[in-house]
């Protein structure tokens, strides 16, 4: 086996092949959401794609979140793989309806006679002082619902990974993704393949404390890692990529080479996807030799003021203090 | 001629009425037992919107239904044993038991789900008529829904989707004239539903509901506009239904809930679409034997069904997880 190709690429471009790619290889791939034809929307995640696929298949659509979902939901069920895009995943909320009661339940009321392979792609936008309505993560609503896969990559390799990965799952998959990603660039393979769903990825190993981590906060981790490693700490970084299942087997064999737990969570505290994942080591039995620990975002609607920002996101300095508690 | 085909046309609309009515009248007794748990919607007095509009589908043509729609389910070609398997919640129902009388679906002969979410389906009914279009395939999508669901802001988003793409899909609006409990003047200024269609570029129509070739023929010139890429349709379909909004009675006056007069329940039975449907047949020469064998052979096949959903067993409870994800 050769290593496969790569070159440098960055977050948002890399899934803007990872649709090329799909697109290509299956003429039953659509791309549906509002601004696929506008880079003010979706970055540079769209180019090109109209002028290859046509208006048949790129569909830029009215500001009517709930129908436009469903009709993505739908063409999905009449044998499409439709990708909907929220530019603003605040604004999915008006999408609950198609994505939860309908898409997610869909196989199983229907006892296995109907799937629903569609991707529900939100980006979340924060920061800029853009307040409350502009600013929300919330894959861990989404991680709740039986029926639904959730993935939220970190790195580009991973962004077309696990796109790939989620047009080809004959089930509804949620794909989350940070606007704060999509200058970030790394070696990406040229060709088309999938990042597994489900499966977590050790970012950099260590055995004093185990980092488990998701989407942005994962750059966040490995920078608090690089300063611990300064004071004598070494720390393992688990990106989990999968929120929905989560990969209980590497987090709990990760936990079981340290022995201290901190996971970082890029929404609120309260019944979080971070939760979940303390929940689960700690039902596996695996012995911690300190209670672990949450990073997450404080119980309170994002604000607009930079001051008020700066106390609300977390950061490396913030990962590396939750890991010295835990020391 | 146009006599001939007439006549064969209404005797297959009038089999596929008293297929659906026998087959809802079967459930009164088996609901007020408890044989039956889950919550059922009876479609009697509605009949001839479906068997009207799924007369003028492809058998690969969509169909979206509503929490009520053992109609469009039948309608459409769906098979009565798997149906009330359904019901009666057995695994060898449609669902396998795990959908009960609301969630319906035969995708082999086009009935593509139904969902109890008020006006859930509609946005699903338009996406598959946007892969029609991808595919160039010629299917036409149709969404039945209740009056309720002109209440929901999903239908005025998917009927302008619908319209700006010229999409092949029909919105079929059962006007039975209640949302549950609530009289429709209570729910709107206007009784007329079909005027919201031009506004947003979607060509309406409204039919007397009970009158199956009523339907018929509007469904198949609002169809035939969309297969020639004309765009979207809305059919409203004036209607009643003659049983409760769940279950045999609830709604009725003399029942616990007490909503609607029995002097208006009466005025519509007068209007049921089936024994018009036969009238118009006897009309046209044909024979009551004739009539009457297509009534003993309904009355047959739900004999038949019944018998098939009791004899089947209930999914295991080890099974509960099966079907979470394909």
């Amino acid at each position: 086996m050769s290593m496969p190709e790569t070159r440098q690429l960055s977050f948002s471009l890399a899934i803007n092949e990872a649709l090329h790619q799909a697109m290509a290889e299956d003429p039953r791939v659509i791309l549906v959401g509002q601004g696929v034809k506008s880079p003010w929307y979706v970055g540079n995640t769209a180019t090109g794609l109209l002028e290859q696929f046509g208006p048949d298949r790129v569909i830029d659509t009215p500001v009517s979140e709930n129908a436009v979902t469903g009709a993505a939901v739908g063409a999905a069920l009449a044998g499409m793989r439709p990708v909907v895009v929220h530019p603003r995943m605040d604004f999915m909320l008006y999408a609950f309806d198609p994505i939860i009661n309908e898409a997610a339940n869909w196989y199983y009321m229907s006892g296995g006679a109907m799937s629903v392979p569609v991707v529900f792609w939100g980006i979340i936008n924060r920061g800029g002082e853009q307040a409350a309505q502009h600013s929300q993560a919330l894959h861990s609503i989404f991680s709740h619902i039986p029926g639904l896969k959730v993935v939220a990559p970190s790195c580009p390799a991973d962004a077309k990974g696990l796109m790939v990965a989620a047009i080809r799952d004959d089930n509804p998959v949620v794909f989350v993704d940070e606007r704060w990603l999509y200058r970030l660039e790394e070696a990406v393979p040229t060709g088309i393949y999938e990042v597994p769903i489900g499966k977590a990825r050790i970012v950099r190993e260590g055995i004093d404390a185990t980092i488990a981590c998701f989407s942005y906060l994962v750059l966040e981790a490995v920078a608090a890692a690089e300063i611990l490693e300064g004071e004598g700490v070494n720390c393992e970084v688990l990106d989990m990529r999968t929120l929905r299942p989560l990969d209980r087997e590497a987090l709990i064999a990760s936990c079981h080479r340290t022995r201290r737990l901190v996971v970082c969570d890029v929404g609120w505290r309260t019944g979080g996807i971070g939760a979940e994942m303390v929940a689960l080591v700690a039902e596996s039995g695996v012995g911690l030799a300190a209670p672990p620990c949450r990073v997450a975002l404080p119980d309170s609607p994002a604000p607009a003021a930079r001051t008020l920002e700066r106390a609300y996101y977390p950061r490396s300095e913030t990962i590396a203090a939750a890991v010295r508690g835990c020391l | 001629m146009r006599r001939t085909a007439d006549e064969r046309m209404l005797l297959e609309l009038f089999r596929t009425m008293v297929r659906i009515r026998l087959a809802e009248e079967s459930l009164v007794d088996p609901i007020l037992s408890g044989e039956v748990k889950c919550p059922v919607h009876l479609y009697s007095g509605e009949e001839a919107i479906a068997a009207g509009v799924c007369a003028a589908l492809r058998t690969d043509d969509y169909v979206f239904g509503t929490h009520r729609s053992h109609g469009h389910y039948l309608a459409k070609g769906g098979s009565m044993r798997r149906m009330i398997a359904e019901i009666f919640c057995r695994k060898t129902g449609c669902a396998r038991g795990r959908g009960g009388s609301m969630h319906l679906v035969a995708p082999e002969v086009g009935m593509f789900g139904a969902a109890p979410i008020v006006g859930g389906t509609i946005s699903l009914a338009v996406g598959a008529a946007m892969a029609s279009v991808a595919r160039e395939d010629g299917r036409v999508s149709v969404a039945f829904f209740g009056d309720g669901a002109v209440g929901e802001g999903v239908l005025p988003e998917a009927m302008n989707f619908a319209a700006v793409r010229r999409l092949p899909v029909l919105f079929v609006c059962e006007n039975n004239l209640y949302s549950t409990h609530l009289p429709i003047r209570e729910c709107r200024v206007s009784e007329s539903i079909v005027d919201i269609a031009a506004p947003l570029g979607v060509e309406g129509v409204c039919v007397d509901g009970n009158d199956v070739l009523d339907v018929f023929e509007a469904a198949s010139r609002l169809t035939g506009r969309c297969r020639r890429g004309d765009g979207p349709g809305f059919l409203e379909c004036k209607t009643y239904r003659l049983r409760g909004h769940v279950g045999p009675d609830d709604n009725i006056q003399g029942s616990h809930t007490d909503i609607r007069s029995s002097e208006e329940v009466e005025a519509w039975r007068a209007r049921d679409p089936i024994p018009r449907c036969r009238k118009a047949l006897d009309a046209l020469g044909v024979g009551s034997d004739v009539l009457d064998g297509i009534v003993r052979a309904a009355e047959d096949e739900v004999a038949d069904s019944l018998a098939f959903a009791r004899a089947s067993e209930f999914p295991a409870a080890e099974e509960l997880e099966r079907y979470v994800y394909a």
